[in-house]
Protein backbone atom coordinates (compact mmCIF):
# COMPACT_ATOMS: atom_id res chain seq x y z
CA UNK A 1 0.00 0.00 0.00
CA UNK A 2 2.61 2.36 1.28
CA UNK A 3 4.57 1.47 -2.26
CA UNK A 4 1.53 2.73 -4.20
CA UNK A 5 0.93 5.30 -2.38
CA UNK A 6 4.61 6.59 -2.76
CA UNK A 7 4.63 5.54 -6.83
CA UNK A 8 1.27 7.38 -7.27
CA UNK A 9 2.74 10.40 -5.71
CA UNK A 10 5.91 9.81 -8.00
CA UNK A 11 3.58 9.21 -11.09
CA UNK A 12 1.76 12.95 -10.06
CA UNK A 13 4.78 14.55 -9.27
CA UNK A 14 6.58 16.69 -11.39
CA UNK A 15 3.43 16.60 -13.47
CA UNK A 16 1.61 19.74 -14.25
CA UNK A 17 -1.22 17.92 -16.15
CA UNK A 18 -2.94 16.04 -13.76
CA UNK A 19 -3.55 18.85 -11.00
CA UNK A 20 -6.94 19.38 -8.90
CA UNK A 21 -7.63 22.13 -11.27
CA UNK A 22 -7.63 19.96 -14.67
CA UNK A 23 -9.24 16.96 -12.10
CA UNK A 24 -11.88 19.14 -11.76
CA UNK A 25 -12.50 19.25 -15.25
CA UNK A 26 -12.55 16.38 -15.69
CA UNK A 27 -15.37 15.40 -12.91
CA UNK A 28 -17.21 18.22 -14.31
CA UNK A 29 -17.08 16.28 -17.76
CA UNK A 30 -18.25 13.33 -16.40
CA UNK A 31 -21.02 14.44 -14.56
CA UNK A 32 -22.15 16.59 -17.71
CA UNK A 33 -21.77 13.25 -20.19
CA UNK A 34 -23.38 10.57 -17.43
CA UNK A 35 -26.68 13.45 -17.83
CA UNK A 36 -26.72 14.16 -20.85
CA UNK A 37 -26.69 9.89 -21.65
CA UNK A 38 -28.90 9.02 -18.67
CA UNK A 39 -31.23 11.65 -20.13
CA UNK A 40 -31.57 10.97 -23.73
CA UNK A 41 -31.72 7.52 -23.01
CA UNK A 42 -34.64 7.61 -20.59
CA UNK A 43 -36.74 10.42 -22.84
CA UNK A 44 -35.53 7.67 -25.69
CA UNK A 45 -37.04 4.98 -24.18
CA UNK A 46 -40.26 7.10 -23.59
CA UNK A 47 -40.47 7.53 -26.96
CA UNK A 48 -39.55 4.46 -27.89
CA UNK A 49 -42.16 2.28 -26.46
CA UNK A 50 -45.54 4.00 -28.10
CA UNK A 51 -43.50 4.46 -31.42
CA UNK A 52 -42.36 0.33 -31.42
CA UNK A 53 -46.02 0.18 -31.17
CA UNK A 54 -46.89 2.51 -33.24
CA UNK A 55 -45.07 1.27 -35.57
CA UNK A 56 -46.29 -2.01 -35.68
CA UNK A 57 -50.19 -1.03 -36.59
CA UNK A 58 -52.06 -1.77 -39.52
CA UNK A 59 -53.18 1.97 -40.36
CA UNK A 60 -50.56 3.41 -42.92
CA UNK A 61 -50.83 6.63 -41.65
CA UNK A 62 -49.27 5.47 -37.94
CA UNK A 63 -47.02 3.04 -39.67
CA UNK A 64 -45.29 5.00 -42.21
CA UNK A 65 -44.89 8.38 -40.34
CA UNK A 66 -42.50 6.38 -37.39
CA UNK A 67 -41.03 4.35 -40.04
CA UNK A 68 -39.44 7.61 -42.49
CA UNK A 69 -37.99 8.92 -38.99
CA UNK A 70 -36.28 5.81 -37.93
CA UNK A 71 -35.38 5.91 -41.06
CA UNK A 72 -33.93 9.42 -41.15
CA UNK A 73 -32.64 9.56 -38.17
CA UNK A 74 -30.28 5.80 -38.54
CA UNK A 75 -29.48 6.75 -41.85
CA UNK A 76 -27.75 10.24 -41.12
CA UNK A 77 -25.16 11.00 -38.47
CA UNK A 78 -25.52 11.94 -35.06
CA UNK A 79 -22.82 14.86 -35.99
CA UNK A 80 -25.41 16.30 -38.32
CA UNK A 81 -28.76 15.85 -36.50
CA UNK A 82 -26.54 18.04 -33.60
CA UNK A 83 -25.54 20.78 -35.54
CA UNK A 84 -28.77 20.71 -37.22
CA UNK A 85 -30.71 21.19 -33.94
CA UNK A 86 -28.25 23.26 -32.93
CA UNK A 87 -28.02 25.73 -35.40
CA UNK A 88 -31.55 25.01 -36.80
CA UNK A 89 -33.50 26.33 -33.67
CA UNK A 90 -32.44 29.89 -34.61
CA UNK A 91 -34.09 29.93 -38.09
CA UNK A 92 -37.39 29.83 -36.15
CA UNK A 93 -38.72 33.13 -36.71
CA UNK A 94 -39.40 34.65 -33.08
CA UNK A 95 -37.95 31.74 -31.11
CA UNK A 96 -35.70 34.04 -29.27
CA UNK A 97 -38.84 35.66 -27.89
CA UNK A 98 -40.64 32.40 -26.00
CA UNK A 99 -39.81 30.54 -23.18
CA UNK A 100 -38.04 27.26 -25.70
CA UNK A 101 -35.24 30.17 -26.62
CA UNK A 102 -34.15 30.11 -22.87
CA UNK A 103 -33.88 26.45 -23.07
CA UNK A 104 -32.33 26.18 -26.43
CA UNK A 105 -29.79 28.95 -25.94
CA UNK A 106 -28.14 26.51 -23.49
CA UNK A 107 -26.12 24.03 -26.37
CA UNK A 108 -27.17 21.58 -23.37
CA UNK A 109 -31.15 21.05 -24.24
CA UNK A 110 -29.92 21.28 -28.10
CA UNK A 111 -27.76 18.35 -27.75
CA UNK A 112 -30.07 16.12 -25.12
CA UNK A 113 -32.89 17.04 -27.78
CA UNK A 114 -30.80 15.74 -30.91
CA UNK A 115 -29.53 12.99 -28.98
CA UNK A 116 -32.97 12.09 -27.21
CA UNK A 117 -33.99 11.85 -31.28
CA UNK A 118 -31.23 9.64 -32.28
CA UNK A 119 -31.46 6.64 -29.34
CA UNK A 120 -35.06 7.25 -30.01
CA UNK A 121 -34.91 5.74 -33.23
CA UNK A 122 -32.30 3.16 -32.99
CA UNK A 123 -34.61 2.05 -29.73
CA UNK A 124 -38.01 2.21 -31.48
CA UNK A 125 -36.20 -0.31 -34.04
CA UNK A 126 -34.84 -2.70 -31.54
CA UNK A 127 -38.42 -2.80 -29.69
CA UNK A 128 -40.30 -3.26 -32.45
CA UNK A 129 -38.12 -6.57 -33.64
CA UNK A 130 -38.23 -7.71 -30.26
CA UNK A 131 -42.41 -7.17 -30.22
CA UNK A 132 -42.74 -8.64 -33.79
CA UNK A 133 -41.07 -11.60 -32.33
CA UNK A 134 -43.26 -12.55 -29.53
CA UNK A 135 -44.39 -16.55 -29.77
CA UNK A 136 -47.71 -16.27 -32.13
CA UNK A 137 -49.25 -18.87 -29.57
CA UNK A 138 -48.57 -16.84 -26.62
CA UNK A 139 -49.83 -14.33 -28.43
CA UNK A 140 -53.02 -16.51 -29.04
CA UNK A 141 -53.76 -17.68 -25.67
CA UNK A 142 -53.58 -14.66 -24.53
CA UNK A 143 -56.64 -14.30 -26.80
CA UNK A 144 -58.17 -17.48 -25.79
CA UNK A 145 -57.97 -16.28 -21.91
CA UNK A 146 -60.12 -13.05 -22.56
CA UNK A 147 -57.19 -10.81 -22.93
CA UNK A 148 -58.28 -7.21 -24.02
CA UNK A 149 -55.57 -5.63 -26.65
CA UNK A 150 -54.63 -3.63 -24.19
CA UNK A 151 -54.38 -6.04 -21.56
CA UNK A 152 -52.02 -8.44 -24.00
CA UNK A 153 -49.54 -5.79 -24.79
CA UNK A 154 -48.80 -4.47 -21.50
CA UNK A 155 -48.91 -7.90 -19.76
CA UNK A 156 -47.81 -10.56 -22.43
CA UNK A 157 -46.10 -8.94 -25.25
CA UNK A 158 -44.18 -6.04 -24.22
CA UNK A 159 -42.60 -7.82 -20.67
CA UNK A 160 -41.74 -10.59 -22.57
CA UNK A 161 -40.37 -8.12 -25.85
CA UNK A 162 -38.68 -6.05 -23.41
CA UNK A 163 -36.36 -9.35 -21.87
CA UNK A 164 -35.76 -10.26 -25.17
CA UNK A 165 -34.47 -6.47 -26.67
CA UNK A 166 -32.15 -6.37 -23.10
CA UNK A 167 -28.89 -7.37 -24.96
CA UNK A 168 -29.45 -5.61 -28.49
CA UNK A 169 -30.65 -2.39 -25.97
CA UNK A 170 -27.42 -2.43 -23.94
CA UNK A 171 -25.55 -2.42 -27.11
CA UNK A 172 -27.13 0.61 -27.87
CA UNK A 173 -26.39 2.54 -24.12
CA UNK A 174 -22.84 1.58 -25.02
CA UNK A 175 -22.91 3.51 -28.19
CA UNK A 176 -25.02 6.52 -27.06
CA UNK A 177 -22.52 6.82 -24.41
CA UNK A 178 -19.46 6.81 -27.22
CA UNK A 179 -21.54 9.04 -29.71
CA UNK A 180 -22.42 11.76 -26.63
CA UNK A 181 -18.36 12.34 -27.35
CA UNK A 182 -19.82 14.38 -30.60
CA UNK A 183 -21.34 16.67 -28.00
CA UNK A 184 -18.14 19.04 -27.29
CA UNK A 185 -18.28 20.16 -30.69
CA UNK A 186 -21.40 22.44 -29.98
CA UNK A 187 -19.50 23.76 -26.42
CA UNK A 188 -20.63 21.42 -24.20
CA UNK A 189 -17.97 20.69 -21.83
CA UNK A 190 -18.50 16.71 -21.55
CA UNK A 191 -15.85 14.38 -20.88
CA UNK A 192 -14.75 14.82 -24.26
CA UNK A 193 -14.61 18.40 -23.98
CA UNK A 194 -12.57 18.62 -20.44
CA UNK A 195 -9.83 16.59 -22.79
CA UNK A 196 -9.68 19.12 -25.53
CA UNK A 197 -9.42 21.83 -23.00
CA UNK A 198 -6.51 19.90 -21.07
CA UNK A 199 -4.83 19.36 -24.50
CA UNK A 200 -5.31 22.66 -25.86
CA UNK A 201 -4.14 23.99 -22.36
CA UNK A 202 -0.95 22.28 -22.12
CA UNK A 203 -0.20 20.87 -25.93
CA UNK A 204 -0.57 17.32 -23.96
CA UNK A 205 -2.66 15.22 -26.47
CA UNK A 206 -1.60 11.93 -25.36
CA UNK A 207 -2.31 11.85 -21.66
CA UNK A 208 -4.87 14.43 -22.16
CA UNK A 209 -7.07 11.83 -24.43
CA UNK A 210 -5.60 8.79 -22.55
CA UNK A 211 -7.14 9.82 -19.85
CA UNK A 212 -10.63 10.39 -20.77
CA UNK A 213 -10.47 7.06 -22.61
CA UNK A 214 -10.14 4.93 -19.48
CA UNK A 215 -13.02 7.06 -17.92
CA UNK A 216 -15.02 5.72 -20.78
CA UNK A 217 -13.86 2.38 -20.19
CA UNK A 218 -14.49 2.24 -16.80
CA UNK A 219 -18.16 3.49 -17.42
CA UNK A 220 -18.59 1.14 -20.36
CA UNK A 221 -17.25 -1.80 -18.21
CA UNK A 222 -20.29 -0.42 -15.77
CA UNK A 223 -22.88 -0.36 -18.34
CA UNK A 224 -21.89 -3.80 -19.40
CA UNK A 225 -21.89 -5.32 -15.50
CA UNK A 226 -25.39 -3.52 -15.02
CA UNK A 227 -26.91 -5.44 -17.76
CA UNK A 228 -25.32 -8.61 -17.53
CA UNK A 229 -26.97 -8.88 -14.27
CA UNK A 230 -29.86 -7.20 -15.50
CA UNK A 231 -29.94 -10.27 -18.23
CA UNK A 232 -28.94 -12.69 -15.53
CA UNK A 233 -32.08 -11.86 -13.79
CA UNK A 234 -34.48 -11.40 -16.56
CA UNK A 235 -33.91 -13.50 -18.97
CA UNK A 236 -33.51 -16.41 -16.86
CA UNK A 237 -36.62 -18.17 -18.35
CA UNK A 238 -34.63 -18.72 -21.50
CA UNK A 239 -31.85 -21.03 -20.05
CA UNK A 240 -32.05 -24.63 -18.20
CA UNK A 241 -32.84 -24.67 -14.41
CA UNK A 242 -29.67 -23.55 -12.16
CA UNK A 243 -27.61 -22.62 -15.20
CA UNK B 1 -88.69 -23.03 -13.82
CA UNK B 2 -85.86 -22.78 -16.29
CA UNK B 3 -84.29 -25.39 -17.89
CA UNK B 4 -80.16 -24.87 -17.18
CA UNK B 5 -78.37 -22.72 -19.55
CA UNK B 6 -76.87 -24.87 -22.23
CA UNK B 7 -72.88 -24.18 -22.23
CA UNK B 8 -72.25 -24.09 -25.90
CA UNK B 9 -73.80 -24.02 -29.21
CA UNK B 10 -72.64 -23.78 -32.56
CA UNK B 11 -75.43 -23.71 -35.29
CA UNK B 12 -74.27 -24.03 -38.93
CA UNK B 13 -70.83 -23.00 -38.67
CA UNK B 14 -69.37 -21.80 -42.20
CA UNK B 15 -65.72 -20.60 -42.95
CA UNK B 16 -63.85 -19.91 -45.91
CA UNK B 17 -60.02 -19.05 -46.47
CA UNK B 18 -59.98 -17.29 -49.55
CA UNK B 19 -61.38 -19.64 -52.28
CA UNK B 20 -61.19 -22.72 -49.81
CA UNK B 21 -64.56 -23.61 -48.17
CA UNK B 22 -63.13 -25.39 -44.64
CA UNK B 23 -65.93 -25.85 -42.51
CA UNK B 24 -69.56 -26.00 -44.57
CA UNK B 25 -72.03 -25.56 -42.01
CA UNK B 26 -71.29 -27.71 -39.02
CA UNK B 27 -73.27 -27.76 -35.73
CA UNK B 28 -72.94 -28.85 -32.51
CA UNK B 29 -74.18 -28.57 -28.92
CA UNK B 30 -72.81 -29.39 -25.68
CA UNK B 31 -74.84 -29.99 -22.47
CA UNK B 32 -73.29 -29.78 -19.00
CA UNK B 33 -71.03 -32.38 -18.58
CA UNK B 34 -70.81 -33.53 -22.25
CA UNK B 35 -67.70 -34.62 -23.72
CA UNK B 36 -67.64 -34.08 -27.44
CA UNK B 37 -64.74 -35.22 -29.49
CA UNK B 38 -64.20 -33.85 -32.98
CA UNK B 39 -62.13 -36.66 -34.96
CA UNK B 40 -61.00 -36.45 -38.70
CA UNK B 41 -58.16 -36.32 -41.15
CA UNK B 42 -55.88 -33.41 -41.22
CA UNK B 43 -57.48 -30.95 -43.25
CA UNK B 44 -61.04 -31.84 -42.47
CA UNK B 45 -61.60 -28.59 -40.61
CA UNK B 46 -61.71 -29.92 -36.46
CA UNK B 47 -59.42 -27.74 -35.61
CA UNK B 48 -61.09 -25.23 -37.03
CA UNK B 49 -63.80 -25.32 -36.12
CA UNK B 50 -62.80 -25.47 -32.29
CA UNK B 51 -61.21 -21.95 -32.90
CA UNK B 52 -64.40 -20.91 -34.44
CA UNK B 53 -65.85 -21.45 -30.84
CA UNK B 54 -63.65 -19.26 -28.82
CA UNK B 55 -63.69 -16.55 -32.33
CA UNK B 56 -59.67 -17.26 -32.65
CA UNK B 57 -60.85 -17.70 -36.33
CA UNK B 58 -64.45 -15.56 -37.20
CA UNK B 59 -66.90 -18.00 -38.58
CA UNK B 60 -67.98 -16.68 -41.74
CA UNK B 61 -71.81 -17.96 -41.15
CA UNK B 62 -73.58 -19.10 -38.13
CA UNK B 63 -74.80 -18.67 -34.93
CA UNK B 64 -72.44 -19.19 -31.48
CA UNK B 65 -74.37 -19.00 -28.25
CA UNK B 66 -73.05 -19.99 -24.99
CA UNK B 67 -74.24 -19.83 -21.70
CA UNK B 68 -77.33 -18.01 -23.39
CA UNK B 69 -75.73 -15.12 -24.75
CA UNK B 70 -75.64 -15.28 -28.26
CA UNK B 71 -72.48 -13.49 -30.51
CA UNK B 72 -73.35 -10.46 -32.22
CA UNK B 73 -71.99 -10.03 -35.64
CA UNK B 74 -71.65 -7.27 -38.10
CA UNK B 75 -70.91 -6.90 -41.73
CA UNK B 76 -67.97 -5.62 -42.62
CA UNK B 77 -66.40 -5.11 -46.19
CA UNK B 78 -64.21 -8.44 -45.68
CA UNK B 79 -67.11 -10.38 -44.52
CA UNK B 80 -68.22 -10.29 -41.24
CA UNK B 81 -67.00 -9.10 -37.69
CA UNK B 82 -68.30 -9.80 -34.02
CA UNK B 83 -69.94 -6.38 -33.43
CA UNK B 84 -68.65 -6.40 -29.69
CA UNK B 85 -65.06 -6.88 -28.70
CA UNK B 86 -65.68 -6.95 -25.06
CA UNK B 87 -68.60 -9.31 -25.45
CA UNK B 88 -66.07 -11.71 -27.13
CA UNK B 89 -63.67 -11.13 -24.27
CA UNK B 90 -66.10 -12.05 -21.77
CA UNK B 91 -67.26 -15.36 -23.74
CA UNK B 92 -63.76 -16.63 -24.38
CA UNK B 93 -62.81 -16.20 -20.82
CA UNK B 94 -65.69 -18.79 -20.43
CA UNK B 95 -64.22 -20.86 -22.61
CA UNK B 96 -60.15 -22.31 -21.90
CA UNK B 97 -58.11 -23.64 -24.86
CA UNK B 98 -55.54 -26.17 -24.28
CA UNK B 99 -53.47 -25.71 -27.18
CA UNK B 100 -51.53 -28.36 -28.88
CA UNK B 101 -48.34 -26.42 -28.47
CA UNK B 102 -49.09 -25.90 -24.99
CA UNK B 103 -48.87 -21.74 -25.74
CA UNK B 104 -47.70 -21.04 -22.01
CA UNK B 105 -46.44 -17.44 -21.62
CA UNK B 106 -42.51 -18.25 -21.91
CA UNK B 107 -41.46 -15.25 -19.41
CA UNK B 108 -44.00 -16.10 -16.63
CA UNK B 109 -43.25 -19.18 -14.04
CA UNK B 110 -45.70 -21.73 -13.93
CA UNK B 111 -47.77 -20.26 -11.35
CA UNK B 112 -47.58 -16.84 -12.48
CA UNK B 113 -48.98 -18.36 -15.80
CA UNK B 114 -51.95 -19.95 -14.10
CA UNK B 115 -52.89 -16.81 -12.12
CA UNK B 116 -52.45 -15.06 -14.96
CA UNK B 117 -55.77 -14.75 -16.59
CA UNK B 118 -58.15 -15.03 -13.11
CA UNK B 119 -56.28 -12.19 -11.20
CA UNK B 120 -55.76 -9.86 -14.81
CA UNK B 121 -58.91 -10.62 -16.59
CA UNK B 122 -61.31 -12.15 -14.32
CA UNK B 123 -59.54 -9.48 -11.75
CA UNK B 124 -59.66 -12.14 -8.82
CA UNK B 125 -57.87 -11.47 -5.70
CA UNK B 126 -54.49 -12.31 -6.18
CA UNK B 127 -53.78 -13.70 -2.80
CA UNK B 128 -57.01 -16.57 -3.30
CA UNK B 129 -55.76 -16.91 -7.35
CA UNK B 130 -52.38 -18.32 -5.70
CA UNK B 131 -53.74 -20.49 -3.60
CA UNK B 132 -56.55 -21.60 -6.34
CA UNK B 133 -53.46 -22.40 -8.71
CA UNK B 134 -51.72 -24.35 -6.16
CA UNK B 135 -54.38 -26.53 -5.32
CA UNK B 136 -54.77 -27.02 -9.47
CA UNK B 137 -50.62 -27.67 -9.85
CA UNK B 138 -50.80 -29.98 -7.17
CA UNK B 139 -53.54 -31.48 -9.34
CA UNK B 140 -52.22 -31.79 -12.21
CA UNK B 141 -48.82 -33.57 -10.30
CA UNK B 142 -46.83 -29.90 -10.74
CA UNK B 143 -46.22 -28.10 -7.03
CA UNK B 144 -42.97 -28.14 -7.02
CA UNK B 145 -42.97 -26.71 -10.42
CA UNK B 146 -44.80 -23.76 -9.31
CA UNK B 147 -41.56 -21.67 -9.65
CA UNK B 148 -40.07 -23.36 -13.24
CA UNK B 149 -40.08 -21.50 -16.17
CA UNK B 150 -42.24 -23.51 -19.26
CA UNK B 151 -38.53 -23.75 -21.00
CA UNK B 152 -37.52 -25.77 -17.96
CA UNK B 153 -40.26 -28.57 -17.90
CA UNK B 154 -40.62 -31.68 -20.11
CA UNK B 155 -43.97 -30.79 -22.70
CA UNK B 156 -46.19 -33.27 -20.90
CA UNK B 157 -45.74 -31.01 -17.86
CA UNK B 158 -45.86 -27.81 -20.49
CA UNK B 159 -49.78 -29.21 -21.00
CA UNK B 160 -50.94 -30.26 -17.59
CA UNK B 161 -49.52 -27.13 -16.48
CA UNK B 162 -51.53 -25.53 -19.63
CA UNK B 163 -54.41 -27.56 -18.55
CA UNK B 164 -54.10 -25.99 -14.99
CA UNK B 165 -53.99 -22.53 -16.36
CA UNK B 166 -57.61 -23.35 -18.16
CA UNK B 167 -58.99 -25.19 -15.04
CA UNK B 168 -58.22 -21.63 -13.30
CA UNK B 169 -60.63 -19.77 -14.79
CA UNK B 170 -63.28 -22.23 -13.95
CA UNK B 171 -64.70 -22.67 -17.78
CA UNK B 172 -68.11 -23.53 -18.69
CA UNK B 173 -66.25 -25.43 -21.94
CA UNK B 174 -62.81 -26.28 -22.47
CA UNK B 175 -61.77 -27.16 -25.84
CA UNK B 176 -58.61 -29.41 -26.39
CA UNK B 177 -56.83 -28.90 -29.60
CA UNK B 178 -54.94 -31.81 -30.39
CA UNK B 179 -53.42 -31.72 -26.75
CA UNK B 180 -51.25 -34.94 -27.32
CA UNK B 181 -50.22 -34.44 -30.65
CA UNK B 182 -46.83 -32.44 -30.14
CA UNK B 183 -45.79 -34.88 -26.69
CA UNK B 184 -43.56 -37.57 -26.77
CA UNK B 185 -44.84 -40.94 -27.18
CA UNK B 186 -44.27 -41.94 -23.43
CA UNK B 187 -45.57 -38.19 -22.14
CA UNK B 188 -49.17 -38.86 -23.42
CA UNK B 189 -50.12 -40.68 -20.89
CA UNK B 190 -50.05 -38.38 -18.18
CA UNK B 191 -51.75 -35.72 -19.88
CA UNK B 192 -54.62 -37.96 -20.67
CA UNK B 193 -54.97 -39.28 -17.39
CA UNK B 194 -55.72 -35.94 -16.15
CA UNK B 195 -58.10 -34.98 -18.80
CA UNK B 196 -59.79 -38.53 -18.04
CA UNK B 197 -60.26 -37.14 -14.73
CA UNK B 198 -61.69 -34.03 -15.97
CA UNK B 199 -64.11 -35.55 -17.42
CA UNK B 200 -64.99 -37.99 -14.70
CA UNK B 201 -65.51 -34.65 -12.52
CA UNK B 202 -68.45 -33.82 -15.13
CA UNK B 203 -66.38 -31.10 -16.82
CA UNK B 204 -67.81 -30.28 -20.52
CA UNK B 205 -65.17 -30.46 -22.85
CA UNK B 206 -64.86 -30.01 -26.47
CA UNK B 207 -62.11 -32.34 -27.55
CA UNK B 208 -60.08 -32.26 -30.71
CA UNK B 209 -57.73 -35.50 -30.76
CA UNK B 210 -56.22 -38.59 -32.79
CA UNK B 211 -56.57 -40.26 -29.67
CA UNK B 212 -58.91 -42.61 -30.83
CA UNK B 213 -59.32 -45.39 -27.77
CA UNK B 214 -59.33 -42.39 -25.30
CA UNK B 215 -62.15 -40.85 -27.28
CA UNK B 216 -64.12 -43.76 -26.99
CA UNK B 217 -63.28 -44.39 -23.33
CA UNK B 218 -64.60 -40.35 -22.44
CA UNK B 219 -66.46 -39.12 -24.92
CA UNK B 220 -71.03 -38.74 -24.60
CA UNK B 221 -70.48 -37.54 -28.37
CA UNK B 222 -68.28 -38.25 -31.08
CA UNK B 223 -68.55 -36.21 -34.15
CA UNK B 224 -66.28 -37.13 -37.01
CA UNK B 225 -65.46 -34.40 -39.98
CA UNK B 226 -64.44 -35.19 -43.69
CA UNK B 227 -63.81 -31.83 -45.60
CA UNK B 228 -66.06 -29.28 -43.63
CA UNK B 229 -68.91 -31.57 -43.43
CA UNK B 230 -70.22 -33.88 -40.41
CA UNK B 231 -69.91 -36.78 -41.92
CA UNK B 232 -70.93 -39.07 -38.82
CA UNK B 233 -72.22 -38.10 -35.02
CA UNK B 234 -73.12 -40.29 -32.24
CA UNK B 235 -72.53 -41.99 -29.59
CA UNK B 236 -68.82 -43.44 -29.76
CA UNK B 237 -69.83 -47.20 -29.20
CA UNK B 238 -72.24 -46.23 -32.52
CA UNK B 239 -69.51 -44.03 -34.39
CA UNK B 240 -65.90 -45.66 -33.73
CA UNK B 241 -67.44 -49.02 -33.19
CA UNK B 242 -69.99 -49.69 -35.99
CA UNK B 243 -68.97 -46.92 -38.54
CA UNK B 244 -71.34 -46.48 -41.34
CA UNK B 245 -69.32 -44.67 -43.83
CA UNK B 246 -66.22 -46.38 -45.89
CA UNK B 247 -63.88 -43.39 -45.40
CA UNK B 248 -64.59 -43.22 -41.61
CA UNK B 249 -63.86 -47.29 -41.47
CA UNK B 250 -60.62 -46.30 -43.15
CA UNK B 251 -60.06 -43.26 -41.22
CA UNK B 252 -60.32 -45.96 -37.87
CA UNK B 253 -58.35 -48.64 -39.52
CA UNK B 254 -54.99 -49.41 -38.02
CA UNK B 255 -52.50 -47.60 -39.95
CA UNK B 256 -49.36 -50.29 -39.93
Amino acid sequence: MDQLNAWFTQLLAGNAIFTANTLGFYWNGLVTTVQLVFLCLLLGIVLAVPLAIGRGSKRWWIKWPIYAYTYVFRGTPLLIQLYLVYYGVVFFNGIQDTIFWEVFKDAFYPALMAFTLNTAAYTTEIFRGAIKNTAKGEIEAARAYGMSKGLMMRRIILPSAFRRALPAYGNEVIFMLHASAVASVVTIMDLTGAAYYVYARFYAPFPAFIFVALIYLCLTFSIMFVFRRLEKRLLAHLRPRGA
Amino acid sequence: MAATPIPLEAKGIKKRFGDHEVLKGISLQAQKGDVITLIGASGSGKSTFLRCMNLLEQPDEGELIVHNETIGFRATKHGREPADWKQVERIRAKLSMVFQNFNLWSHMTLLENVIEAPVNVLKKPKKQAIEEARALLDRVGLLERADYFPTQMSGGQQQRGAIARALAMDPEVMLFDEPTSALDPELVGDVLKVMRDLADEGRTMILVTHEIAFARDVSSQVIYLHQGVVEEVGAPADVLDNPRSERLRQFLAPKH
